[in-house]
């Protein structure tokens, strides 16, 4: 039986339904939406923060949402070695609440980017790479944010680097991460990060953006594809 | 009863991408010396206590749990009885 995610809905997230669409009608799976205000995750299997402006950005991204009452929750499903995953803004309110490390700046530009971009796969031995084709250096995968710039403090970049905690960084089509491939000014091109469990992933890309092939792109689905796999096997 | 007044910056460090785009607009209205522009955050509340200990312990809670963010912010704030 596939595994039954549960995607928050915080007031502001607006990539809730593509996540339960991607998740249900691409990958077949149990799905639901869970309200930031009830703290029950209802035995879900893996839980998703999805992509939007949650608390419409205020103060900080993800700063409001991290104290929402079913954060709590998931910080103690994440803490107990739950699957964990956060897309854009929810990425921001994992690092909001401390599960990863980093945070995120302003992009450089100032600009807001919304564009299909390369992601180097860094780390294939985990819960949400690997079912991605080794063969396969990149993988294409929208990005739709205006605080992305990934940065972290120098303690904090060489745990991330010790423990092989990147799983995706900005590139080319041929996975060369440089400058000209960075969007957003992100801290060594680090577009997605894992916790040093390795049961937690925050990235910036929309990979439920990208699963149905009729947009153009399935790349998307690995991602959910390496989580089924992990949790049926 | 107090009144609060937190003032957050960028730590040095950190790029503030915002500070450079409006010191452009400085030079453009051929402010030629102003440098270092740098944008950070100014927030002023109530607290509902008479004793400056609590206050003061309720304020550090706020400004290092929410109001900024240690990893690349710094805050300090000035408490006036009202």
């Amino acid at each position: 039986m596939n595994p039954k995610f549960g995607v928050v809905v915080f007031p502001g997230s607006n990539c809730d339904h593509d996540a339960y669409y991607a998740l249900k009608k691409i990958m077949n799976c149990d799905v639901e939406f869970l309200w930031h205000k009830n703290p029950d995750l209802n035995n879900c299997d893996v839980i998703v923060l999805p992509g939007g402006f949650s608390y419409g950005d205020y103060l900080r991204t993800g700063a409001i949402a991290r104290f929402s009452p079913i954060m709590n929750s998931v910080i103690d499903f994440a803490n107990k070695g739950g699957i964990v995953i956060g897309i854009c803004n929810g990425f921001q309110i994992l690092l909001e609440a401390g599960l990863l490390p980093g945070v995120m700046l302003q992009n450089t530009s100032l600009k807001f980017v919304c564009k299909n971009v390369y992601l180097k796969v860094e780390n294939y031995n985990t819960i949400f790479s690997n079912s991605i084709p080794v063969q396969l250096q990149t993988v294409r995968i929208p990005i739709a944010h205006g605080e992305g710039n990934f940065f972290a403090t120098e303690t904090m970049l060489k745990e991330i680097l010790d423990n092989n905690q990147i799983v995706f960084r900005y590139s080319d089509a041929n996975g060369n991460t440089n400058d000209e491939n960075n969007p957003n000014g992100s801290l060594m091109n680090i577009a997605g990060i894992i916790n040093r469990k390795g049961n937690i992933l925050g990235m910036m890309p929309h990979p439920e953006r990208v699963c149905d092939p009729i947009l153009g792109s399935t790349d998307g689905q690995f991602i959910f594809k390496s989580i089924i796999n992990y949790l049926l096997n | 009863m107090f009144k609060a007044k937190v003032l957050i910056k960028r730590r040095p460090s950190i790029l503030d991408p915002q500070g450079k785009a409006v010191e452009k607009g400085a030079q453009h209205l051929g402010l030629t010396n102003i440098k270092n522009t740098r944008i950070g955050k100014f927030i002023e509340f109530d607290v509902l206590s008479d004793n400056v200990e609590e206050a003061k312990k309720e304020v550090n809670e706020y400004c290092l749990k929410l109001l900024s963010n240690p990893i690349m912010e710094d805050y300090e704030f000035e408490l006036s009885e009202i």
